[in-house]
């Protein structure tokens, strides 16, 4: 965590004033400009989890579609260890860019396909991605890397698994192309909060032993700070402050993160009515955090909070 | 409000079973719970542990396959099983509304708000036009929104305000009972606890009992007055809220309770964000 760790490992991941603007036209009415990413400069750090939070719409997931290339940048850069990505034109680097970053989604239950075997979407993956070790006994160690049951699990579909266990099936199709970086795009917001831990710590293990780095995309402020060692705050397409997530969580120096993590359901402490200083609180945050930001201050090394 | 200190609610040994090719699927499990007046009770437990089943139950708004097999549902006293047909369309919105989980399918997409609003009024009571509006102005602004947003369509308006308008709509006719079936989990935490403050600031202005199913604790504990934990379809543990966090006797309980990743840093930042300038 200290600054000279920063120095000597570089980043895998670095995103530089990237800016994304969408031409919307809908069927009825006019096109519109939806500017859903404005300025982004995140960086993570090889075998560590950052975490991207905010609200839905913020642009949280288009960062994540634009590092794998769903969509392009409207300026800006995506560097991979230092590598801009727009740069992969070859097909060789483009296999090589996919192999190493991989996605998770958010919804298990459209994102195994029905037909097919849980043998068949590991050995594909394997097949395409180490033609060598494409064998039984890899779907079965992969397997158990993720804790499913090596001897069952490959012969189920889909449809036989819960949504926890599938989305294991994702993480394990992520280790079979021997992915370095997995974006994980609220892997845990569709499950149940009583297996919504065990897969977190399916990826912190995968991030501890086999050195992962992972792009954690969550609106959820309470798992970012179980996973990541540091987390940037998303609002209306910029990020509003960023750090170690010790930081972040602990001591939020920017509006909108302190209002996010005093909206965190608290069991000790009952809700009331009140007079309404919350939602006008929240009304002022808004407005206030939607105005384009103009510097980011260091309040402390690495922890940097936007003004507007 | 009434004085009456009786339960609102009375639900004894319901059982409501989804048939099957095979045997019939046990839903619930002869559930024996009350509504109190004036009461936030909570229903949590996992997806699949009958919770919506029951909620569906309560207002039998619930379809074949899935049938009440035994048990009984007074409401002040009256048994909601014996209902008639016109007995139950009545009583349904203007005793015991519901909020549904997701405000994006609970809307008609091709109807502005206004329309809904008269489609429901008119359904238990002819009413003027005029009226309609007046009555759907004050329902908005009631749930903080604009009143001019009435000649909106669902699309048009976002996640958190379909969600208070699926709310007004449930105020509307003043019922005694308001079932919400996990209302805020599509939204973002910040909106949730918005909406959550307006209906307990309602609740304290209106009087009304609320069923509030959700399978996240930490936020049912923050609004509910007593908890019900669910599990395959049978309530293992109920009490007072403080009881429930504090001091849960059941281990399913302590189990969902250690489920759940906390924030940590819970104490130290929530005093400081109150000094938000």
């Amino acid at each position: 965590m200290s600054p000279k760790d920063t120095i000597t490992l570089p980043d895998i991941l670095r995103l530089e004033d990237l800016t994304k603007t969408f031409y919307v036209k809908p069927v009825f009415g006019p096109a519109k400009v939806v500017e859903a990413l404005r300025n982004v400069n995140l960086s993570l750090r090889p075998g560590k989890a950052l975490a991207l939070v905010g609200e839905s719409g913020s642009g949280k997931s288009t960062v994540g579609r634009m590092i794998v290339q769903h969509h392009m940048p409207t300026s800006g850069r995506v560097l991979f260890e230092g590598q801009d990505i727009a740069g992969f034109t070859t097909k060789p680097l483009q296999m090589a860019y996919r192999q190493a970053v991989q996605m998770v989604f958010q919804d298990p239950f459209s994102s195994l396909n029905p037909a097919h075997t849980i043998r068949h979407h590991l050995q594909r993956a394997l097949r395409l991605h180490q033609p060598d070790h494409a064998d039984e006994a890899a779907v079965k160690r992969i397997l158990e890397e993720v804790e499913l049951d090596a001897g069952t699990a490959p012969d189920k579909y889909p449809h036989e698994l819960s949504g926890g266990q599938r989305q294991r099936v994702n993480f394990a199709r992520a280790l079979a192309v021997n992915a370095r970086l997995i974006v994980a795009d609220e892997p845990t917001s569709m499950l149940d909060v009583s297996i919504r831990k065990s897969v977190l710590a399916l990826m912190h293990r995968l991030k501890e032993e086999r050195g992962l780095s992972i792009l954690y995309i969550t609106h959820d402020i309470a798992t970012a700070e179980y996973l990541a060692e540091d987390t940037a705050v998303m609002f209306r397409g910029q990020v509003v402050e960023q750090g170690p997530t010790a930081t972040v969580v602990g001591q939020p120096r920017h509006g909108y993160t302190q209002l996010l993590r005093a909206a965190v359901p608290d069991p000790k402490v009952p809700l009331t009515g009140g007079d309404g200083a919350f939602a006008r609180r929240a009304r002022e945050v808004r407005e206030a955090a939607a105005a384009p930001v103009r510097a980011y201050t260091q309040m402390a090394p690495d922890h940097l909070v936007a003004h507007h | 409000m009434s004085q009456d200190q009786s339960p609102l609610m009375q639900v004894q040994d319901l059982r409501i079973e989804y048939l099957t090719a095979g045997a019939p699927f046990r839903a619930v499990r002869d559930v024996s719970f009350d509504i109190n007046r004036n009461e936030v009770l909570g229903l949590a437990g996992e997806s699949g542990c009958g919770k919506s089943t029951i909620a569906y139950g309560l207002m039998r708004l619930h379809k074949p396959p899935a049938l009440i097999r035994q048990g009984q549902i007074l409401f002040e006293g009256r048994d909601v099983l014996a209902f008639d047909d016109a007995a139950l369309r009545a009583w349904r919105w203007s005793e015991v509304s519901m909020v549904f989980q997701s405000a994006m399918n609970s809307l008609n997409p091709v109807m502005t708000v206004l329309g809904q609003f008269s489609d429901m009024l008119n359904a238990h009571q002819k009413t003027a036009r005029a009226r309609v509006i007046i009555r759907t102005a004050e329902m908005l602004e009631m749930v903080g929104i604009p009143a001019e947003r009435m000649h909106a369509y669902p699309h048009q308006l976002s996640g958190g305000m379909r969600q208070r308008v699926a709310l007004a709509l449930a105020l509307t006719l003043r019922p005694k009972l308001i079932i919400m079936d996990e209302p805020t989990t599509a939204l973002d935490v910040v909106v949730q606890r918005e909406i959550l403050q307006e209906v307990l600031r309602l609740r304290s202005e209106l009087g009304f009992s609320v069923l509030f199913i959700t399978h996240d604790l930490a936020l049912m504990a923050q609004i509910s007055d007593r908890i019900g934990i669910m599990k395959e379809g049978e309530i293992v543990e109920i009490g007072d809220t403080n009881q429930i966090v504090n001091a849960p006797q059941h281990d399913y309980t302590r189990t969902l309770w250690e489920a759940m990743p906390v924030l940590e840093q819970a104490e130290a930042s929530e005093s400081e964000a109150a000094h938000v300038p």
